[in-house]
């Protein structure tokens, strides 16, 4: 078991002809995820790599071919209309790999899916992995191993980090999910961990924030008041400087909110064990399962 | 990015936003021309620099303020002059100052009363929100945490924009009177119709103010835009100055190289935001302090690396390098190219520690290994880390 994708997930990719989409579509079919349809406008009828049809609108590759989660590989201007024609389609999970996009942008897209059933990961994410199920996104495949241990981060390398650790120590992961670092996204830190919470296959997680907004102090208030799973917990940015954006753009500590600090400290209270460095993340939580 | 206060006077006028009457000036005769315009009115010479704290700063030829409020053009000539291509320093320049190239000369507002108003991208509940407050003039952040009562919260629907109902609203609870109703209303609007128009994050006026003749103007306003959406805003592009930014910073960026400098001797290289500010965490939970926030990206090429190590090797106070590299779509055998690149241009006279995982790490670490360069293996995280602190300390 997993949240969100699994091996009955059917995808389509959006910018499947471009070349980032094109190589990450060949690594996520080559880690066994099932890709059904590609959309490009204006080059239908083409097949990618002779094996995955093209379309010119994702409203005709879900009546064609029933997908139900699409990869986002769209440049950043138009990035945000692609999302909406996904969800337009119908398509039950859109995960938005692109960098870059306007926030203003997002907000609208954000207001249009309220009333959808079409969840959004991203934009700004690595993806998302079930191991040796489905792998949508960016991130390396054999760094992971099918396992019991959620794990959601705002961060893509950083993630990475955390799983690999897992991996080395024999812990493997239900689910690997990278939220994005934008100000502006689909899921949260605790809508993750809500569907973490629920998931029988997933005992214990690990929750990766960094500094900025207030999405980690929301997830810890929830969690406090209703997770019994073990959990352990990393902020990147204690050392950041106020006022600067630190690559992500929602990285930023404003007027002494959205600091390192605080989110430790609410994460704390909330009865989650925080690693001090990033090299302890999966330390910190395999001590946390033992107690 | 930051634009100058002259900068942002101008793009609120495109939106019929009420501001003083003024100009920018480069030179002592224009200085002189615009304050014989204004007339017989109370005019303000401002220096122009980023930084704030100006009207308490000293420059460095002795003169006392980067902010006067004078009398007549001939005065006005007499300040600039004091103030044109002399060097101010003020709390937030440190100790170098910045260069003041332009002056602003305007008409100084008689002021009866000072309003806060700001229009901002909410996170939250991901939409625009305006915070305003009668308590003008002074850092909001104390208001907000003194007097929390004070502050206004106006929520904006983020399809359908700010409504004319939500402004005469705002303009009653921050004390206007009736027959200045239409000219706030409009004053908000505009400053709407800014924020969203140039992919504001936030348009901040403070003070926004009433003058003794019921005028109600912008005072003075701070923009932070969305860099992400620059592309399609060349005019504001247009408006950064270079020469206001630290030079590490704009080099880095020339590159596509996400940098921020910072005060300490380790210097960073990494992939990803959240794992450059993480490998700045650990360098300082190990004793040490980063240089630098430095993320490559995902798709940087080796003449990207190169450069990058560039700018690392240009900042003196650099004791040591980290490179943290954990591959996804940045291949390890790229990085490790790199690095081998710079390193036979430059003379890297600097302990250098590598870490390498992920995509590809085994022909970096190869690559690295056959060139013969004097680098540091950390097998993790944290044995790279406690090197680079051993290293910048001089210990082996």
């Amino acid at each position: 078991m997993s949240i969100l994708v699994d091996k009955n997930t059917r995808l389509v990719v959006q910018g499947i002809t471009g070349s980032a989409g094109a190589f990450h579509t060949r690594q996520c079919m080559d880690y066994g995820t099932n890709v059904v349809a590609g959309v490009t406008p204006g080059k239908s009828g083409q097949m990618f790599d002779g094996q995955v049809p093209v379309f010119d609108t994702v409203w005709e590759a879900r009546r064609k071919t029933g997908c139900n989660a699409s990869m986002v590989f769209v440049p950043a201007p138009a990035a945000a209309d692609s999302i909406l024609e996904a969800v337009d389609a119908g398509v039950e999970l859109v995960v938005c790999i692109t960098e870059g996009i306007p926030v203003m942008d997002m907000m609208r897209v954000k207001a249009l899916m309220r009333e959808k059933q079409s969840q959004l990961i991203g934009p700004n994410c690595p993806g998302i992995i079930t191991p040796g199920e489905c792998k949508i996104g960016i991130m390396p495949g054999y760094i992971h191993r099918p396992g019991n241990i959620g794990v959601i981060s705002r961060s893509g390398t950083l993630t990475y980090e955390a799983v690999w650790q897992l991996t080395s120590r024999g812990h493997g992961q239900s689910t690997c999910i990278g939220i994005g670092g934008d100000p502006i996204g689909g899921l949260s830190h605790l809508d993750c961990v809500k569907l973490f919470n629920e998931d029988p296959a997933t005992d214990a997680m690990i929750l990766i924030g960094e500094i900025g907004g207030s999405a980690e102090e929301e997830a810890a208030d929830w969690i406090r008041k209703n997770c019994k799973k073990p959990i352990a917990a990393f902020i990147a940015g204690l050392t950041a400087p106020p006022g600067r954006r630190m690559g992500h753009a929602g990285a930023i500590v404003s007027g002494g909110k959205g600091t390192a600090a605080g989110k430790i400290e609410a994460l704390k209270a909330a009865g989650i064990a925080v690693a001090a460095t990033p090299a302890a993340i999966a330390d910190t939580l395999i001590a946390r399962m033992k107690a | 990015m930051n634009i100058h206060e002259y900068q942002a006077k101008e793009l609120l006028q495109k939106f019929e936003v009420a501001t003083t009457r003024g100009r920018v000036a480069s030179t002592l005769d224009e200085a002189e021309q615009i304050a014989r315009e204004l007339g017989n009115v109370d005019i303000v010479v401002k220096a122009q620099i980023h930084a704030g704290g100006r009207g308490k700063g000293t420059f460095k030829n002795g003169f006392k303020g980067g902010v006067h409020v004078l009398r007549t053009s001939a005065e006005v000539r007499d300040v600039a002059a004091k103030m044109l291509d002399q060097i101010l320093v003020t709390h937030q320049t440190g100790p170098a100052g910045r260069k003041v190239n332009k002056v602003l000369v305007a008409e100084s507002a008689d002021i009866a009363r000072e309003i806060y108003f700001a229009v901002l991208m909410d996170r939250a509940t991901a939409a625009p929100v305006i915070v305003a407050s009668t308590e003008g003039g002074v850092e909001i952040e104390a208001v907000a945490a003194q007097s929390p009562e004070k502050i206004i919260r106006e929520p904006i629907d983020p399809l359908a924009g700010l409504q004319p109902y939500q402004t005469r609203k705002l303009a009653k609870q921050l004390g206007f009177e009736s027959s200045q109703l239409k000219s706030a209303s409009k004053l908000f609007g505009g400053l709407y119709r800014t924020f969203v128009a140039y992919d504001c994050s936030m348009v901040e006026v403070n003070p926004l103010v009433v003058t003794t003749k019921g005028d109600v103007l912008a005072l003075d306003a701070k923009f932070n835009f969305d860099d992400n959406a620059l592309y399609r805003h060349p005019e504001v592009a247009a408006l950064r100055d270079v020469a206001e930014e630290d030079p590490r910073e704009v080099e880095a960026s020339k590159h596509g190289l996400n940098y921020i400098g910072l005060d300490g001797n380790i210097a960073c290289l990494v992939n990803g935001a959240g794992l450059a500010m993480a490998t700045m965490d650990i360098i300082k939970f190990y004793g040490g302090e980063p240089a630098n926030f430095l993320d490559v990206g995902g798709g940087a090429t080796e003449e990207q690396v190169t450069e990058a190590f560039k700018i690392l090797i240009a900042d003196k106070k650099v004791k040591a390098i980290l490179v943290n590299i954990f591959g996804g779509i940045m291949k390890c055998d790229i990085i490790a190219q790199g690095i081998i690149n710079a390193a036979k241009t430059l003379k890297l006279s600097v302990p250098l520690v590598v870490r390498l995982e992920g995509t590809n790490v085994d022909a970096g670490k190869k690559l690295l290994g056959d060139s013969g360069l004097a680098a540091i293996a950390a097998d993790d995280l944290a044995d790279a880390a406690q090197k680079a602190v051993k290293a910048a300390a001089g210990k082996k």
